[in-house]
């Protein structure tokens, strides 16, 4: 009996756990202190504590949202960075989340595996990109090279020392514990890590396509709340009950107009058209190019329905606006899906908010779980639609081949082209 | 009332001791051997049904490799789903969710899709030629990746949407349980599947190597054993550990030598769209021709040779060997600190003596993902198929700048005549 006590208190069950019922109560881990800061507070000490909270969260998102440009005006190479830290942050929330609920603190082993496993997952997908991006670079320095050859050997190698030591750090009587938390860290690295570095992709694609889906998640977001707010009489969703459905359509509607008039504005700029890419000479990045067709105005006909809406018979647009409609669309009707996923998440584990970082709002993750799916939406939707596979990356996987087989598919190149007639007579090739 | 979910909580935190241990395994021994074992006592029947059903798999092993590609194919995927069905069964005991209908709807959905994707990574690749012949392949292969992940999002929609009040917390255990389990499961049987494709000794040499580790680690053990390995798993011994180590890396050795001799094994497994069937016919490459090796001076009194003639491939299986005997059974640590952390003594009963596939196939995890990095750094460059499929999506202009620069880095080489034919 004796045994058993003290295996309970060796797991960190508190007498508080089994009688609590209430729904904040002695589960949960975390008690939100105030975060705001104190000039803020000052500034609204007299107003009532709903308004207060609602200036804060007001404040806060304008300044986010200040934020957010000034790092779009500093260029790629700190958006990146911001990304990176983004990333860090939410896994360390998650984690804290993970720690908290099964009691793990003491095991102090479990947060150093878990900070290496996201080294080794991140050091995987940077290796991945930055062998593409940054490919003149890498093949000139030696060490960079070798590194580069044998990435994924070197990565596994990495992840499997990690799990070895996993192996080797099970204890009896907290393997469950022990499971749970490894478990938790895969689970959540498959969700930060994989959609930080999509995030990146799509940078490297264009800033465009960063800023577009990202600021559109954001629009319905605070055109949601916004319509909610005034019109919701029809809730939408047991998981979230602040969520109406006059919110939902509405902000549906504005973030699609909002999408079409920021790709227009967008779309004139080539620093924010033009796939980012790194200059060897200047050892900087650079966005110059030739704007491909998608930025160019083009001459639509409008359907004949909306003729006497608008009093125009043909329209000039960008063709990247017809894509905007898509993204707009995902971000109003998928992404709030991610949203009531980390809701229901918050409610089974019975939490407030992930964490406490920014005053009024919560955690970084509150922020940002709808843009999750938006970031694979976009990744998939430029792979399938638009981008087609890179000429560069073609031409050094060819370079590492067999002479044998270089030459089968410079041959069958060589026809292909010929039949295509964009190559004349073979003997002019 | 208690909430289900208090209750489950603290149960999570308390020691292991207090989980609903899982109903003992149903003896599923076939009526005719225990007739045949009926007058031995209890520790000689369990050896003898364990070995002859080792037989028995190692004998059906064998006939599966002479039915061809296709059958082993199709043995990788039912192993698969049966490895996936026992470790969502094992959650749904564990977390008694066997009260949410959905959820055994939603995991065997999230199975499909995830093999819908990686099926079509590969399919597109391998069957290049039989997919071009038809239209609706073309189209699902060109949009692949959008109608995949279409598909996953349907299913994390129907996931969020069939969220219950008081059973989010047991929900969201299960969903990160298949994706888990998705991850180890699936991801490797399609990486033993790409193995596979490059040559079945790339598939035999790695699989062999484990059970053999396994066996004669065990043999090693019974006979040697002392000193105890690790706490996790207390029948496993050190000296059955390096014995297994020396007899894996020596069977490999001999078992590749005889391998790399024939062409069935050695060459990569291709689909003749004339036939419409897998051909493994070729010009063995430079792995697979016999080569002169010096032996080092300090070996050369040992065994009496100045040279010896060996297949590179050999070398390889050094590797292969020294992986499957010191980090392979870490698989098996693994899945046994799984096993105790859940309190089940198997992770099913589906083979007598030995437990369910994982228990089994625990140890071959890590095998198929080093097998397959291996392969992609050390041996095969990028997939000349596959590059040119990516060649002909280009743009022409792409196309044509593509052309001439391959064309002056030919003659550059001396690989092409820089003459007026091209």
């Amino acid at each position: 009996l004796q045994e058993s006590e003290s295996e309970n208190r060796l797991d960190g069950e508190t007498a508080s756990d089994s009688e609590s019922k209430s729904e904040f109560g002695g589960s949960s881990p975390v008690p939100t202190s105030d975060d705001t800061p104190e000039v803020l507070n000052r500034a609204l000490s007299n107003l009532s504590s709903r308004w207060k909270n609602w200036w804060v969260r007001g404040i806060l998102t304008l300044a986010m949202i200040t934020f957010f440009f000034i790092i779009i005006y500093l260029g790629p190479m700190v958006l990146m960075t911001i990304v990176m830290c983004v990333q860090i942050k939410c896994f360390h929330e998650i984690i804290t989340i993970g720690y908290n609920v099964y009691h793990s603190y003491d095991l102090p082993w479990f947060r150093t595996l878990s900070w290496y496993f996201l080294l080794c997952v991140n050091y995987f997908f940077y290796g991945e990109t930055v062998t593409d991006y940054f490919f003149t670079l890498v093949q000139r320095e030696e060490p960079l090279r070798i590194l580069s050859r044998y990435h994924r050997f070197i990565s596994f190698a990495l992840y499997l020392t990690g799990f070895c030591m996993f192996v080797l750090s099970l204890v009896k009587k907290h393997y469950r514990l022990q499971f749970y938390m490894f478990g938790w860290t895969h689970v959540t690295l498959l969700i930060v890590v994989t959609q930080s570095h999509l995030i990146i992709h799509n940078l490297f694609e264009g800033m465009i396509w960063f800023i577009v889906p990202i600021s559109c998640v954001i629009c319905n977001d605070i055109m949601a709340y916004m319509f909610g707010f005034f019109f919701g009489r029809t809730p939408l969703i047991k998981l979230s009950p602040k969520k109406t459905w006059e919110g939902f359509i509405g902000g549906f509607f504005s973030t699609v107009l909002f999408g079409l008039l920021l790709s227009y504005v967008m779309s004139g700029y080539r620093c924010f058209t033009c796939p980012v890419e790194f200059n060897n000479d200047t050892n900087s990045f650079t966005v110059d190019c030739e704007p491909s067709e998608l930025f160019q105005l083009q001459e639509y006909n409008i359907p004949v329905g909306l003729h006497s809406v608008l009093g125009w018979k043909t329209v000039r647009m960008y063709p990247f606006q017809i894509h905007s409609i898509a993204l707009s669309t995902f971000a109003s009707l998928i992404g709030p899906f991610g949203g009531f996923f980390a809701s229901g998440f918050k409610r089974a584990f019975k939490i407030k908010d992930f964490a406490n970082t920014i005053p009024g709002h919560g955690g970084i993750m509150d922020r940002f779980d709808c843009q999750y799916l938006m970031a694979t939406f976009v990744n998939v939707y430029i792979a399938s639609f638009i981008r087609g596979p890179n000429p560069s990356k073609l031409i050094q996987q060819f370079l590492t081949l067999r002479p044998e087989q270089q030459l089968h598919i410079f041959n069958t190149l060589k026809a292909h082209l010929v039949d295509r007639g964009v190559l004349g007579s073979p003997e002019e090739a | 009332e208690v909430d289900l979910e208090e209750r489950l909580h603290e149960v999570d935190l308390r020691s292991d001791l207090d989980i609903p241990d899982v109903p003992p395994p149903t003896d599923s021994t076939p009526e005719i051997l225990k007739r045949a074992l009926s007058g031995l006592s209890a520790r000689w029947k369990n050896w003898w049904i364990r070995g002859i059903l080792s037989l028995a798999m190692i004998f059906g092993f064998f006939l599966i490799i002479y039915l061809g590609s296709f059958m082993l194919m199709l043995l990788v995927l039912s192993i698969q789903v049966k490895c996936y069905h026992e470790i969502i069964t094992i959650g749904y005991r564990v977390y008694h969710s066997y009260d949410l209908p959905w959820f055994r709807s939603l995991s065997w959905y999230f199975l499909l899709c995830v093999n819908y994707f990686f099926y079509g990574e590969t399919v597109a690749d391998y069957f290049a030629t039989f997919v071009q012949r038809r239209e609706q392949l073309q189209f699902l292969i060109r949009y692949h990746r959008f109608i995949s992940f279409a598909l996953y999002l349907t299913g994390f929609c129907m996931f969020v949407l069939s969220l219950v009040k008081k059973h989010y917390r047991l929900q969201f255990y299960m969903f990160a349980w298949t994706h888990v389990t998705l991850l180890i499961t699936v991801t490797q049987s399609h990486l033993v599947i790409q193995n596979l494709f490059e040559g079945m000794i790339w598939f035999l040499v790695p699989i062999s190597s484990v059970i053999c580790n396994d066996i004669t680690a065990y043999i090693f053990g019974f006979f040697f054993g002392r000193t105890p390995l690790i706490k996790l798993s207390p029948k496993k011994t050190w000296e059955g550990f390096i014995g297994g180590f020396f007899s894996t890396v020596v069977f490999g050795f001999i078992f590749s030598y005889f391998l790399a001799q024939h062409q069935y094994f050695v060459c990569p497994v291709e689909y003749n769209s004339e036939t419409n069937r897998f051909v493994t016919e070729c010009e063995p490459s430079e792995l697979f021709q016999m080569k002169k090796y010096s032996v080092p001076p300090l070996l050369q009194a040992v065994l009496g040779w100045e040279t010896v003639n060996m297949y590179p491939f050999q070398m390889h299986s050094f590797a292969l060997s020294t992986f499957a005997s010191l980090i392979g059974p870490f698989g098996g640590f693994f899945a046994s600190g799984f096993k105790r952390a859940f309190k089940i003594k198997d992770f099913a009963d589906t083979i007598p003596g030995h437990g369910g596939i994982m228990d089994r196939f625990d140890c071959q995890y890590l095998m198929a993902t080093f097998v397959h990095v291996y392969i992609t750094s050390f041996i095969r460059g990028p997939n000349p198929s596959k590059l040119l499929k990516q060649l002909l999506i280009l743009q022409p202009e792409q196309q044509l700048s593509v052309y001439k620069t391959l064309k002056s880095h030919l003659v550059e080489k001396g690989i092409l005549q820089p003459s007026l034919r091209g």
